[in-house]
Formats: structure tokens, sequence, C-alpha cells
């Protein structure tokens, strides 16, 4: 194929031609960040946290009596056992994503106070007896705390339970311990002091930083007794089947309110909560999807119109190629072949321009550098988008007919 | 003039309806969603109290031992109390909030769980709250510890059922209070006096005094983030612990209050300092931040609202891009009828001019259809789950604006092609013809 018409067409159109390639730059600029920053959501959206998120079931009571509690929790905790399909049911004081954060630092000193720059900050979770079970919590190393733990630990007037007993996520023990067995080992503020008696896998703080995702699942549990938990505990989680889960919601908030009517119940399935947690992200990645194909699609008008023109302009040329021998082949051919010089001049265009904007986003938002396949990759889309739109009017051109040549100007 | 460009814009339009349909859906798609974009943008970063903000101020000082980059944004009660009571400004107020379960006090109602503001005196006159029925309580109500509480409308709808409640009584926790005002509902958007909650959530609901929600600690009013710097050995009676946990703003009703204002913050923190209270060393640091730059600060417009807005602007210039191609085609092909025109005596100018009309046409019917999609845009976003997703509205400003950019756009877009067409040399064009 000669390339050479076609450069000395298009420099007779210089205008147009710069026009679409500028379209076509800025078009994958946009595309490729907008992908990436897509892809970057959808990952922190989908975040894994191991507990079982599907069939988790959570009732929250707030307003109850503090001094009361010791009886009102088991009294509850065995009305809610009694509700159709619900396997395991607990206590909590906060659940991951649920927003309600109770944080703390730790050292691995026994001198560590809380002021100390080097502390660890986690996430604390007090959870009453078969807590593990309800949640679907995965043991690593070690157990779950036993019936003792449970019973003794309550809180006294500091914010820490009057424990030793601690069990922590696998991040927050390799954040404590790199490259150690956490088994054993003591975290520290002080007075208090916990040792480690087992190691659940990762599950997600209350709030998560998007920045720092080392950092999401820096989360430690506690045991708590009922009577000792001066109103902490305010989480039921129920687990069943996930397709009894609303059933079961509705009937565990109901329950619950008719026993404490003078406190507040709220029930919320748990995939629900996830899902209101990352609400924002998600229509954002919405948004951003629905701009890239509108973008998309508008540039391929913009192709398709311009082409159209184009050989609206050379019907007469063309007429005159085909009576000297062009095959419909080679006029396809002259119009895709224009159009890949046009895109690839875009999309060189459009690569340096995407590093650019990413390099600013990096600079003024809390955004990372697009790995760089997303280049090619967005180069790759519009070349596929430029033949495709400029398939149609290439056809049409190559059906002119040879004799439009010989009719008089 | 104007009606015969008007009149050959019309005709041409109708002669290529795809070509057109193109531009007008190309203008509509990029200005829709940058208006839907924007809106968003606009809203979220606007201004919560207009006419007021200006005079509202956040002091901050620093009582924490290690200097973090930042000063805190909070205060402890010691700090909060201190300035409040030095009533150095024109007006002060210290609040934190909490979710309390409250119920009419009648028997048989059912308790709800309600966002609740302890603060004090000044706040209603400070930010301009307005009083559908009662007042406010007054400064000597704040020192007598008086159970006393001002409703929000959408709380006494709920509470007493439309009834107003004024005179009243509500039960907090296990304690009575008399409502003595209600207030419209009030909703400055962003959240700005208190931030640790979901900056665009629904206003405050019951408002007591301060200071007696410091007698009845058991309510556990104590703010949406607690954040201490030394241990804790209770975390409901916060008087005495080390813990940010409150907010202060002051009103200072000119330039030189406030500059009087600084000093006096910067003095108090090294008399602080020279009582041992505050263990930094280095001279203290304290700053006064107003209202925007206090937004400014926390970064509360979610940085995904800016990107959001980056992106469809990037948008709107692919879709100027091509309206622009379209229409220098769509006046390329007319050689000849511009020839013929030029020939005939029209000049330059007036081809410009007839061109531009047509842009502007485009560019409108553009407008419209980018509008319908803005407002089709915006009924998503309330749909969302989004914590601001029930601000997201149309208002005349944005309305105006719309028209605005579809008009600028449109004449950006029609003036290279219109330009280039006006520049045809009719000589050449009339020798083909």
């Amino acid at each position: 194929m000669e390339i050479r018409p076609i450069f000395a067409s298009l420099r007779k159109h210089r205008i147009p031609a710069l026009l679409i390639v500028l379209e076509i730059a800025l078009a994958c600029a946009v595309l490729c960040n907008a992908v990436f920053m897509i892809s970057q959501r959808v990952n922190d959206i989908r975040l894994p946290s191991a507990i079982d998120e599907q069939g988790l079931v959570t009732v929250t009571l707030r307003g109850t009596d503090d001094k009361l509690v010791g009886s009102e929790i088991p009294r509850n905790l065995a009305a809610l056992r009694g509700i159709a399909g619900v396997q395991q049911v607990a206590i909590t004081s906060s659940l991951p994503l649920s927003t309600n954060n109770w944080g703390w630092s730790f050292g691995v000193n026994a001198d560590s106070v809380i002021a100390n720059q080097k502390n660890i900050n986690v996430s604390l979770y007090f959870i009453g007896e078969s807590g593990d079970k309800a949640l679907g919590l995965h043991m690593l190393q070690g157990r779950f705390f036993n019936a003792d733990e449970l019973a003794d630990s309550k809180f006294d007037t500091a914010p820490l339970p009057e424990t030793h007993a601690v069990v922590m996520t696998h991040a927050a023990a390799e954040n404590f311990w790199p490259g150690q067995s956490a088994l054993g080992k003591t975290i520290y503020s002080k007075p208090y002091y916990y040792t480690v008696v087992g190691v659940v896998e990762d599950v997600l703080r209350p709030n998560i930083s998007t920045t720092n995702t080392r950092k999401s699942y820096d989360a430690v549990y506690f045991p708590m007794s009922a009577a000792g938990s001066k109103g902490a505990l305010s989480y039921y989680i129920l687990r069943g089947a996930p397709q009894d889960r609303d059933r079961i919601m509705r009937e565990a908030e109901q329950k619950l309110a008719e026993l404490n009517p003078g406190a507040v119940a709220k029930g919320q399935i748990y995939v629900d909560i996830r899902e209101k947690y990352f609400a924002n992200m998600s229509s954002m990645a919405w948004m951003l999807v629905l701009v890239c194909v509108v973008m998309l699609a508008v540039t391929a008008f913009g192709i398709v119109g311009l082409t159209s023109f184009w050989v609206g302009q050379r019907r007469r040329q063309i007429g005159i190629r085909r009576a000297v021998g062009a095959t419909r082949r080679h006029i396809m051919q002259y119009f895709q072949t224009e159009n890949l010089l046009l895109t690839t001049a875009g999309v060189v265009v459009g690569m340096g321009l995407a590093f650019g904007i990413n390099v600013y986003l990096m600079q003024h938002y809390e955004m990372s550098r697009m790995p760089w396949y997303y280049l090619p990759g967005g180069a790759l889309a519009l070349w596929l988008l430029g033949q495709a739109s400029v398939f149609g009017p290439a056809q049409k051109a190559a059906s002119v007919p040879p004799v439009v040549a010989t009719r008089s100007v | 003039m104007f009606a015969y460009y008007l009149d050959l814009a019309l005709r041409s339009l109708k002669q290529n309806r795809v070509l057109t349909a193109l531009m007008v859906l190309a203008m509509g798609l990029g200005i829709g969603a940058s208006m839907t974009t924007l809106t968003v943008f606009h809203l979220l970063s606007g201004d919560p109290l207009p006419g007021r903000s200006g005079q509202l101020f956040y002091p901050q000082v620093d009582p924490t031992p290690t200097a973090a980059p930042a000063l805190p944004g909070n205060m402890n009660y010691i700090d909060a109390v201190n300035l409040w009571q030095a009533r150095r400004a024109d007006r002060q107020a210290i609040m934190v909030g909490g979710n309390v379960k409250t119920k009419a006090a009648q028997a048989g109602s059912r308790p709800m769980s309600l966002h609740t503001l302890a603060t004090t005196a000044d706040f209603f006159p400070m930010f301009g709250v307005r009083f559908t029925q009662g007042n406010a309580w007054t400064a000597a109500d704040d020192l007598a510890k008086a159970r006393v509480a001002v409703i929000s409308r959408s709380a006494s709808d709920r509470l007493f059922h439309g009834e107003g409640g004024l005179g009243q009584s509500i039960r907090l926790g296990q304690w009575n209070f008399r409502v003595i005002g209600v207030i419209d509902d009030w909703r400055p958007t962003p959240h700005f006096y208190e931030l640790d909650r979901e900056s665009y959530g629904d206003g405050d609901e019951v408002f007591i005094p301060f200071l007696t929600s410091r007698d009845l600690a058991e309510l556990g009013i104590t703010g949406y983030s607690l954040n201490c710097y030394g241990n804790t050995m209770d975390d409901l009676h916060l008087e005495n612990q080390p813990c940010l946990w409150l907010n202060f703003w002051v009103e200072l009703d000119s330039p030189a209050k406030a500059q009087a204002y600084r000093q006096f913050l910067d003095n108090y923190a090294r008399e602080q300092q020279a009582l041992g209270r505050y263990v930094q060393a280095g001279s203290p640091r304290t700053a006064l931040p107003s209202v925007m730059q206090w937004l400014d600060q926390n970064g509360v417009v979610p940085s995904d609202v800016s990107l959001k807005s980056w992106i469809a602007l990037g948008f709107l210039l692919v879709c100027l891009m091509n309206t622009t191609g379209l229409l220098l085609v769509k006046f390329l092909r007319r050689t000849t009828e511009i020839s013929v025109r030029r020939a005939l005596g029209a000049s330059r100018q007036q081809i410009f001019l007839q061109c531009l009309v047509e842009a502007v046409i485009v560019g409108m019917a553009g407008g419209v259809l980018g509008l319908l999609l803005a407002l089709a845009g915006l009924w998503g976003i309330r749909h969302t789950p989004a914590d601001y997703a029930d601000l997201a509205h149309l208002d005349l400003p944005m309305f105006a604006a719309t028209f605005a950019i579809s008009l600028v756009v449109s004449l950006v877009a029609g003036l290279l092609p219109a330009w280039r067409a006006c520049h045809i040399a009719p000589a050449l064009q009339l020798k083909v013809i």
C-alpha cells in the first residue's frame, strides 16, 4: 500500500486532520486514566475480608441500660437463637466497614504507652461467646478465646478491657512482628498488656484508608463478657444461609425491639453495610464507565462524520482510480490506512498526554502511578475504534462505481 | 439580516439531518456530563452559610505532647471552656454531638436515636438558626445546667406527630428535658461545624446545653471522633482527660477583631505553656481559620467529586473538537453556495456571522439536550446511596450556566470553521460550477 498519496491528500485537509488527531489524543488520555481509576475503585470495593459476609445479619441495639446488660444480652441471644434458620448467634462491639471505629495504639515493648510514636494503631473489636463462629472467622494459628477468658473480661474505668488475651489478624501480627509468629507474644499499652492466643485471616477494620491498604487489616479481637461490657457490645450478629438473611434480619429486629422496649433496634444484612461503605466509590466507577463509553461513541461519530465527508468529496477521484484499475479492496484500504495513520498520530500524542495527566493527578489527588500497560491498551482500543468506525464510510467509498469518472463535470 | 441568517442556518441544518443530529448529540452529551458533575461539585464546595461564613472562625491550639504536622482538629475540655469563658469574641460556642436515645416523655411513645448536639447559647444567633416556635436558651441557662432542649422541626414531627411540642418534655436517655424552641430544619452543607460526622449528612435534631450534657455524662455525648493523646481512665467523664473531642467556633465581626483574637489566642497558648499545661517545646502554635479555610484544610469536598469534574471537562473538550470537525466539514461542503453569496456581494464578515449563527443553533440545541441529560444524571445521583445524594438538584445559577456554557462552547467550536469558510476564494470555486 502506497502511503504517499494519503499524506498528499491529508496535507490538503490539514485542519480537519489535525482536529481528528487531537480528538483521538484527548480521548486516549482520558480513557487510559479513567480505566485506571475504575480498576483502582474496583480493587478497593472488592477488598477481601475473611468473614461470612453473605450469610451475616446484624441488629444494633442502642440505648440499653448498662447495669442490666449482664442479664439482657444472654436473654436476647437466646431469643435470637430461636429464629428459624439461624445457625450461630453472638454479640460484638463493631463490624468491619461499619464506620464505628474504636482505635488504640499498642507497642511491642513492656514500657510502651499510648503516646509512643512507634506504636501501631489498630481497631479494637470486642466479642462475646462463639463470636468466631457467628462471624465465620478463619483461625490461622492458635485458638479463639476460651470460656474463662470470655467470662472474666470486663471494662473497669479505662477504655481497655481487663483481660490478657487477644486474637489479631494476620496483617496486624505481621506489622507488630514482621516475619515472626505472633503466637504467645505480647502487645503493651502501659499498664495494660495482652498476649496473642490466636491469629485469624485478615478482617477489614470498621474504617479503612483508601491510600494505604496495608493498614486496612490492622484489627484485634478482645474477649468481652456481657456483664462487664458497659454498653460496648451493641452489634448482635446472626449467621444463616444467604437466602434466609432478609427474613432473619426482619425477625431479629422485631424480636429485639419487643424484648427491649426502651432501646432502639436496627437490623441490617451485612452485604448492605459493605455496599453502603463503598457506595461513593461504586457510583464513581459507574460514572467513569459511562463517560468512557459515551466518549468513545462520540469519537466514533466524529470519525464517521469526517470520513463520510471525505468520501463524498472524493467521489470523482475514487471513480477515476476505479476506472484505471483499482479494485474495491484498494479503495477500502486507502481509507483504512488513512485512518490508521491519523489514529497512530493521535495515540502517540495521547499516550504522552495520559502520562502527563497521571503525573498531575498523583501530585494533586491520592492517585498511584498508572502501570505502563494502560498506555498501549488505550492505544489499541482507539486503533480498533478507528478501524471499526471507518469501515462503513470506506465501504461506501468502495462501492463508488467507476462510471462516475466518465460523467461530465 | 439576523432573521435571514437564521433561516439559512435552519435550511442548512435540515439539509443534512444525520450530521446535524451527530453534532447536537455530541454537544448534548458533553454538556450533560459536565453539568452533572459540575453541579455536584458546586453543591459540595459551596459556602455553608452564605453571608455569615466570613465572620466565623475556628480557633486551634495544640495541647498534645508530640507536635504533629497539623494542628489538632478538636479541643480538649479545659481549653474549650477557658476560651468560651474568656468571651473575647463577639459570639462563641462549644459544640459536640452524639447519637442519643430520645422519646417524648409521655408513656407509650417509642424511643428513637437522634443526632443530638450539646452546645452553648450563642450557637443559634451565631449561625443564624431560625426558630419557628419558642427561643434558644440563654447564657444563664448554660451556667445553671438547665434541662432544656431545642428540637428541629423534623424531630418535633417524629416525636410529637406534628403537634409542635413546645413546652412539652422529651426524654433523653433517662432524663427529661423541656422543649423551649423548635427550629426550622437546618442543614448547612457541608456540615461544617462538626466535620467528624459525615460531612453532607442530615442536620442535628436535638440541641441541649453543653454543661448540662457534662452533668449527665451517661448520655454519652462525646463527639463522633474521640482522640486521646495520653492514657485515659474513663471515656465518659472527659473533663480532665487528655482527649480532643470538642468543637469551638467564634464570630468576629471585623478583620480588626479577628486580628485581635489571633493575638489573644497566641497569648493564651503562651500562658498555658508558662503554666505547664502545654508541654511542647518552642513557641506554641495556634491558628484561626475561617469557615472556608477550615473546609479546605479538611479536604471536605470528596476528591472523587473534583476528579469527576476534571474528567467531565476533558470529555466536554473531546465533544467540542468533535463538533468543530463536523462543523468544518459542513461549511466546507458548501463552498459553492458561499462563493455564490460572496460573488453577489456578501462580505466576509457576513459569511462569518452566518456560519456562527449556525454553530450557535447547534450549540443551543445541544444545550437543551445537555440540560435534559444533566437532569437525568442528577436524578441518577439522587438514587445512589452517597451521603450527599439528596442534595443533587439543578439550581438556578447552574441552569443559567448550562446555557452560558453551551453558547461559549458552540461559539468556540464555530470560530475556526467560520473563519475558514469566509476565506474561501470565490473565483476559484465559481470556475468549477
